[in-house]
């Protein structure tokens, strides 16, 4: 590919409207459609989250014990039931997006959209039996 | 020359910890966040933990699902602020902080799973 070409600076003044900076309030789909993009905020939270547990197990038993009291303080509570609301809607909104970005063809027959899904659905399934296993189960 | 442009694997970073995240946050989550501190279920001992995390598998999972999902972060948030609240021009800046703020979190995330070695 050859370099990009140089354009000049001005270009002409656009017909274009002034979009409002709450254009997404206006209707329930781009509601929605924002409500899924601030489900990452929730997914670095968890991050934080998490890390702030480890740090407390590589810390000790009553780092640990202390982790465990803070994380059922109310206002911690309150915001990780928020958070959890998100996640899951993430994971939601994320597998059923996956047949669209993913392409898959068996032979010259395309991979129906229902089985990409579905496989994502049964992947949560299981990922989330191993979760409950690892940190409950022996 | 040709010029190689991050977006692509910015994207697939951002896919991936969609997946990542999608799998196993939702668990982990209602357990951690909401299950052991409501008092619904018997959080696990703290030797039940240090062995969890000593253990090389669930630390790398864990590497992996910090490090994509901050990335998985950084690339939507930044999407999202150009496009929810108009400012484009603020680019650098914003991208700067976001992918530098996954940057930053994927080392702790490392570093603090090391210390278990």
């Amino acid at each position: 590919m050859a370099e990009a070409p140089n354009y000049t600076a001005y270009h002409p003044r656009w017909l274009r409207r002034r979009v409002s900076t709450y254009w997404w309030l206006g209707s329930w789909s781009y509601f929605a459609f924002v409500l899924r993009e601030a489900t990452c905020v929730f997914v670095a939270w968890f991050v934080v989250y998490l890390l702030m547990l480890v740090q407390a197990v590589l810390h000790g038993e009553s780092d640990y014990q202390q982790f465990l009291m803070w994380s059922a303080r109310p206002g911690v509570l309150l915001f990780n039931v928020i958070s959890l609301v998100f996640l899951v809607y993430h994971a939601f909104t994320f597998f059923d997006a996956a047949p669209r970005a993913m392409v898959l063809h068996v032979g010259k027959t395309r991979v129906p959209a229902s089985l990409i899904a579905g496989g994502h659905y049964l992947a949560w399934a299981a990922a989330s039996a191993v979760v409950f296993w690892a940190l409950l189960g022996a | 020359m040709i010029r190689r442009h991050p977006e692509p694997l910015l994207w697939m970073l951002f896919s991936a910890g969609g997946v990542i995240s999608g799998l196993l946050m939702p668990a982990l989550s209602f357990l951690l966040g909401v299950a052991f501190p409501l008092g619904w279920l018997t959080p696990p001992t703290h030797e039940h933990m240090r062995n969890l995390l000593v253990n090389p598998l669930a630390a790398v999972t864990l590497i992996a699902l910090c490090t994509l999902s901050l990335f998985h972060w950084a690339h939507r948030f930044r999407h999202t602020l150009y496009d929810g609240l108009q400012i484009k021009h603020l680019e650098e800046v914003i991208a700067t902080i976001c992918y530098g703020g996954a940057i930053v979190g994927s080392a702790v995330a490392v570093y603090l799973l090391w210390q278990f070695r």
